[in-house]
């Protein structure tokens, strides 16, 4: 348990150095921030406010905001893993008695920590300046926030572990790399909310688990789980998908640890 | 001519050259470039779900505005392929390899442009196109000669003025070396910020891609004149057609930019 | 006439500093201060100093890559500041650590466009290629890509590179590196020839004192950003090495040996260092006396090498 924590702090300490990617990456997300709001608005106006799918202007702008402080959840495809498999380096790691998914799930772990630390609410505060943005005033709901956050991770780093994974087969993981990152973006809810899409594009979208991901803490923040049976369902649905994708993630590990001792790295 | 016509022979040569390294790795650059182009028509299902919602965006219809997102891939997918790479030029400054450029008989930005070149990027560009042919096919408008020569002249103009904020923009790292995620706020904010009429946008936002960094010129104001529509900003009517003169305009000030970046790491190394 | 000129050159750095955790101090860093030089056409000159001296900084001043804080630079008549792209056509340059070569393609590829790069006529170029790939033995790897070629293949391969359009200098930082024995020797033979035969000008840095022995005629040596000597090895071997060494195996061991004139600076069994100043007496004259007073069975006499002397020169001692 010990060693998970230290993988996590050091990881934490690690990216605090990169200070002006950070704010380069603070300045892009909120550029994007405004582009989003104002698109979203039009479509609004051009409907004269008409909600779509429970959802009014003012939670679509608030959804746009957060989306682009929360993005670091889901916006990565993969892992330096990817880059120490095609190098062939990974073969040390795996024979450390340390468990590569556990290690790898304790570096994101204190990497998305210091992110969201920094960067999450730096949009929302700029885009509270210029729009109308509806934040929840009751603590309950910035708890379970929270722990939908927590979960999102979980499910976003078991994508991104099984994505680094098929370099073991493919050698070059920049084709399923950005396959996975246009997936992401697209059913997540990074580009879009996946409320606005048409119902059958939004029904296949939430079979998978890229809303987990991101669409749906927000949907908690934004207070869209009314009851608590809601909000149970939601987090389930989180939760039943970190299991999947971790345990697929296992699997694959294991038959990646199989071909490696009979190919000999 | 002679000078230009050796240039050109020798960038075809080295863009060649580039293309023969790329293809030994054969197999994960056609996934990857297949991957690009599937890629990017789930970009363009954005706009198509919003016209779910509404069949008018600030009064326009989706044609329309698959015009613009057409022309403005079109534009920028040009840019992204022949010019783009000089945002690495951070890159080459961290690492050394820079000072190898500074040591042959070529310009810089000749160089990097032909040392990354990507030959997979044009998978994008072939998508954008087909919306524009799609687009254009399926909008409402009175073709004449002269429309038709601006659609020609836009998409020439616009990868003109994307190409010169990415250099302009790339000549900024010369300064700050890690800085180059904001160029890309602006040549892929750019990119997005034309794809819709922008009206949508608040109006400082217009502004700003109006004067400051002009993208609006790459599509909106000429897709004015091709459709037919009044702008409903109140500018002057001839601002549809002075894309060419913004166009030299952003060139001579990316020019500028890169000179003074050139000189600025030449007088304080890396 | 002189085809380097660096006349009072100096560049100054500003380094940030950290200076507690969030302000930072302004420091001014003179990596070459001063620094007046004149290499004339044909020569050898091999560039050295400790780590940080500056040596580099003076180089990409004279291949145009960093341009002066003061002082004035002239190579080939032309001030490289000025007339980069001009300057570049009749220099070559070869970076150690660092690959001109087009990674992924054939080491003839490479070869052939850098004809179009630097315009060579066909037949010149052609010529140039053949004598380079026969002085090297290149024939057998000129079709493998150059990212599966080992070090010294590839070295020579760069250093074919920078030669092929007849420049009239070569620039070479550190090309010796990593590279094994014979490879070296090879490199340095091809760097000899060119210089004799083609009177290419050629400055090298190298941190590999051989080199310098065996390759220079001139020897420049620079630290803290300035010349602290200019001569040829000999001469410099000169004023700094006044000390030679006299080395006895005698029949049988016994105490230190009193020879006027030298001093007995380590005994070993039956062998002897006897050390002496070569301004008060001679080996002849050491040997002799030894001689006189016990039965010698072999003996040798050693000169300080260059490693000593550049040694010497780095810590700022004199003649010891």
């Amino acid at each position: 348990m010990r060693l998970w924590w230290e993988v996590a702090r050091r990881s934490f300490r690690r990216h605090s150095t990169y200070r002006a990617a950070l704010f380069a990456g603070v300045f892009t997300n909120t550029v994007f921030g405004f582009l989003k709001t104002y698109v979203l608005i039009a479509v609004y106006d051009a409907r004269d406010g008409a909600p779509i799918n429970g959802f009014d202007v003012t939670d679509v702008v608030t959804f746009s905001w957060l989306a682009q402080g929360f993005w670091m959840l889901a916006m990565q495809s993969h892992l330096e893993l990817a880059e120490r498999i095609r190098t062939g380096d990974v073969v040390g790691d795996l024979y450390r008695p340390a468990d590569l998914q556990l290690w790898w799930l304790s570096s994101e772990a204190g990497r998305i920590a210091f992110q969201i630390l920094v960067r999450s609410f730096v949009p929302t505060v700029v885009g509270g300046l210029f729009f109308h943005l509806r934040l929840p005033t009751s603590p309950a709901v910035w708890i379970a926030f929270a722990v939908s956050v927590a979960l999102a991770m979980v499910v976003g780093f078991a994508h991104r572990f099984i994505v680094s994974l098929t370099t073991f087969w493919v050698l070059s993981y920049m084709g399923t790399s950005q396959l996975a990152m246009i997936l992401i973006g697209f059913f997540s809810g990074m580009f879009v909310p996946i409320t606005l899409f048409p119902d059958w594009l939004g029904t296949i979208a939430r079979w998978t688990p890229y809303p987990a991901m991101l669409q749906l803490p927000i949907e908690v923040l934004l207070g869209k789980a009314t009851s608590a049976s809601e909000l149970a369902a939601l987090f389930a649905a989180q939760v039943a998908w970190a299991v999947v994708l971790l345990a697929a993630g296992r699997w694959l590990l294991a038959a990646a640890q199989r071909k490696v001792v009979v190919q000999g790295g | 001519m002679g000078e230009l016509g050796r240039k050109a022979r020798l960038y075809v040569l080295l863009v060649r050259a580039r293309v023969r390294a790329d293809w030994q790795y054969r197999t994960p650059f056609v996934l990857f470039t297949v991957a690009q182009f599937g890629i990017t028509f789930l970009d363009f299902l954005l706009i198509a779900v919003i016209f779910q919602r509404t069949p008018h965006l600030e009064g326009w219809s989706l044609p329309e505005v698959a015009f613009l997102y057409g022309t403005s891939g079109v534009s920028f997918f040009i840019g992204d392929v022949f010019i783009s790479q000089v945002e690495r030029v951070g890159m080459y400054v961290k690492d050394g390899r820079f000072d190898s450029l500074l040591v042959r008989p070529m310009g810089t930005l000749f160089q990097l442009s032909t040392e990354e070149f990507a030959f997979r990027r044009f998978g994008k560009l072939v998508q954008s196109t087909i919306v524009l042919v799609v687009a254009t096919a399926s909008l409402d408008v009175a073709w004449t000669p002269g429309r038709a020569g601006m659609v020609a002249l836009m998409l020439t103009t616009g990868a003109v003025i994307f190409s010169a904020i990415w250099v302009a923009g790339s000549a900024i790292t010369f300064f700050a070396v890690d800085s180059i995620e904001v160029v890309n706020s602006f040549t892929y904010g750019g990119n997005y910020a034309t794809q819709y009429p922008i009206g949508v946008f608040g109006p400082w936002l217009r502004r700003f891609i109006t004067l400051a960094v002009p993208t609006a010129f790459v599509n909106y104001f000429p897709a004015l004149y091709v459709l037919g529509r009044s702008d409903t900003l109140g500018l002057p009517s001839w601002s549809r057609f002075a894309s060419p003169g913004v166009a030299v305009v952003t060139v001579l000030v990316a020019m500028t930019a890169w000179r003074v970046g050139l000189r600025h790491y030449r007088s304080t190394g890396s | 006439m002189a085809v380097i000129s660096l006349q009072d050159v100096s560049k100054t750095f500003v380094v940030r500093k950290r200076a507690g955790r969030l302000r930072r101090s302004k420091v001014e860093v003179r990596a070459v201060d001063g620094v007046s030089l004149e290499v004339d056409a044909g020569e050898l000159v091999g560039y050295i100093g400790p780590n940080g001296a500056g040596k580099s900084t003076t180089i990409k001043m004279l291949t145009g890559i960093l341009v002066p804080s003061s002082g004035v630079v002239r190579v080939a008549g032309v001030d490289p500041q000025r007339k980069r792209i001009e300057l570049t056509r009749r220099i070559g340059v070869v970076f150690g650590q660092r690959s001109q070569l087009w990674w992924d393609l054939p080491l003839r590829d490479s070869f052939d466009l850098l004809r179009h790069v630097y315009r060579v006529p066909a037949d010149r170029h052609a010529a140039n290629l053949q004598s380079f790939v026969e002085m090297l033995d290149m024939d057998e790897f000129l079709q493998t890509p150059v990212r599966q070629l080992s070090l010294g293949q590839r070295m020579r391969g760069e250093l074919t590179a920078a030669l092929l359009h007849d420049p009239e200098i070569l620039y070479l930082d550190e090309p010796t590196i990593g590279l094994d024995v014979v490879s070296k020797a090879r490199v340095r033979e091809f760097l000899a020839a060119v210089n004799a035969e083609r009177a290419v000008t050629i400055v090298l840095t190298t941190h590999d004192l051989a080199d310098v022995e065996r390759l220079c005629t001139r020897l420049v040596v620079i630290d803290r950003g300035q010349v602290i000597e200019d001569g040829t090895v000999a001469e410099i071997k000169n004023r700094y090495a006044g000390h030679r060494t006299v080395v006895v195996d005698l029949e049988v061991p016994g105490p230190p040996l009193a020879v006027p004139g030298a001093e007995v600076v380590k005994v070993d069994g039956p062998r002897q260092w006897l050390r002496f100043s070569r301004s008060e007496t001679t080996a002849a004259a050491v040997v002799s006396a030894v001689v006189a007073q016990a039965t010698v069975i072999d003996l040798s006499v050693e000169d300080p090498d260059i490693e000593e002397v550049v040694t010497r020169i780095y810590t700022g001692a004199g003649d010891a």
